[in-house]
């Protein structure tokens, strides 16, 4: 299944029992990793800073819905660019919507949308999410009775704790140093003229492609992908839902575990909306299976558009007040 | 003196699209004139300057890249607001 942060946060949210879909619960080290290993590659280069205050409660609500969105098609941005290099056709569907959700995003950017100034914060709202982090490991080496983990299912699939834990510390650290986000990278084309970002995208995009083609999994089509459906209209719209909530987050998934590792308490926000709205992605029958989207799913992702548009209007709306956004000619 | 974005405490990508407004609308001509006097200084001696604030050094990184991807001369100072602040200076050559 590779790296995919929404699936990961999802297997969280079933590991602490916020959902009970049997087949998807593990609290997965490496989004630990990412936090804790972006928080220490921010301290070695002296970044880490503690900082927030900037629409707590709508960061958290956006980042429910880009979960909502992502359980929909199956996969954070940073997977569906690995199903797109292992040759899943379904993948481009959903590229094409995630485009135009960061499209329609950008929109909302240029004419000022906001969600405010943070400011810097005391340092225990930078260590909070870190801090669960830590508590998150501890629980998955002591498995205590009450933490759940599937004998079946993606859930059951996984590799060693200290490995992925490995694993999710180095990808956290090079993506803090690196500043890759698999959001940004199309928004900054879109938006600015500007490839910088989408390099990184690019060369997920081109290694994967060539580990794939050299083992052998390369496999192009629509059917019988893994842990995928063929529904194009629902692949679409769900990761149409995940690019525009990114844009108005200001990244994509990943970005979000590397701020909160950072000291953005806004971004540690909008990674528990995420794990909020992967439990009720699956206690509401709101989360995809590889059979194909569900009824309640198609319903939660247009209300999750529908509510995010209304975020990007409030949000231009709130720049045109002084305090937001200030452009001033000072003589 | 110059003109000064303040884009403090913005998440990206704000500070560049703000600063991609400033730029359009000095090098448009409706905004003030040109003040100078910087040690940024570009063949003619005329160097009209945008001072764009930012709080963290990732916004100071995209604002730089995108002034020099768009053409234009910046450098960059801190300090001189307190220890949470890049000013990033770019060079609008006197086409105001």
């Amino acid at each position: 299944m590779g790296i995919c942060v929404a699936c990961f946060i999802r297997d969280i949210a079933g590991g602490l029992g916020l959902h009970r879909a049997e087949a998807v619960q593990y609290l997965r080290p490496e989004v630990p990793g990412f936090v804790i290993g972006s928080m220490l590659a921010a301290l070695a280069a002296g970044e880490f800073r503690a900082r927030g205050g900037s629409s707590p409660v709508i960061r958290f609500v956006l980042g429910f819905f880009v979960m909502i969105g992502a359980l929909v098609f199956l996969g954070c941005p940073l997977r569906m660019v690995l199903r797109l290099a292992g040759g899943d056709l379904n993948a481009v569907c959903g590229m094409l919507g995630f485009t135009a959700g960061i499209w329609v995003g950008a929109l909302a950017l240029r004419r000022g949308f906001t969600l405010g100034r943070s400011v810097r914060l005391g340092v225990g709202n930078a260590v909070a999410l870190p801090a669960l982090s830590v508590l998150l490991l501890v629980l998955v080496v002591a498995a205590p009775a009450f933490i759940f983990a599937s004998s079946t299912g993606p859930g059951s699939a996984r590799a060693p704790v200290l490995w992925a834990l490995i694993a999710g510390l180095v990808v956290g650290a090079l993506a803090q140093r690196s500043r890759l986000c698999l959001a940004g990278g199309i928004r900054d084309l879109i938006l600015i003229r500007d490839s910088h970002l989408f390099s990184g995208f690019a060369a997920i995009f081109v290694v994967a492609l060539v580990l794939n083609v050299i083992s052998g999994r390369f496999k192009l089509g629509f059917q019988g992908q893994p842990v995928a459906h063929s529904d194009w209209l629902w692949n679409f719209m769900g990761m149409a839902a995940v690019g525009l909530g990114a844009s108005l987050l200001g990244g994509c998934p990943l970005r979000q575990c590397v701020l909160a590792g950072e000291g953005d308490a806004d971004s540690a926000m909008a990674f528990l909306g995420m794990l909020v709205g992967a439990a009720f992605a699956h206690n509401w029958g709101i989360a995809s299976s590889p059979a194909g989207p569900t009824a309640n799913g198609k319903v939660a992702t247009v209300v999750a558009l529908v509510v995010m548009a209304i975020i990007a209007y409030m949000g231009i709306e709130a720049s045109a007040k002084p305090n937001q956004q200030r452009i001033a000619g000072e003589a | 003196m110059s003109h000064r974005v303040d884009a403090r405490g913005l998440s990206c990508p704000q500070p560049v699209v703000m600063t991609k407004k400033a730029l359009e609308t000095i090098g448009l001509g409706t905004g003030p004139k040109a003040l100078g006097g910087s040690e940024i200084s570009d063949a003619s001696g005329r160097c009209e300057i945008i001072e764009v604030l930012v709080d963290n050094r990732t916004a100071m990184e995209n604002v730089s890249r995108f002034a020099r991807h768009s053409g234009y001369d910046a450098d960059v100072r801190t300090g001189e607001e307190g220890e949470d602040c890049y000013i990033v200076r770019i060079c609008v050559e006197g086409r105001a």
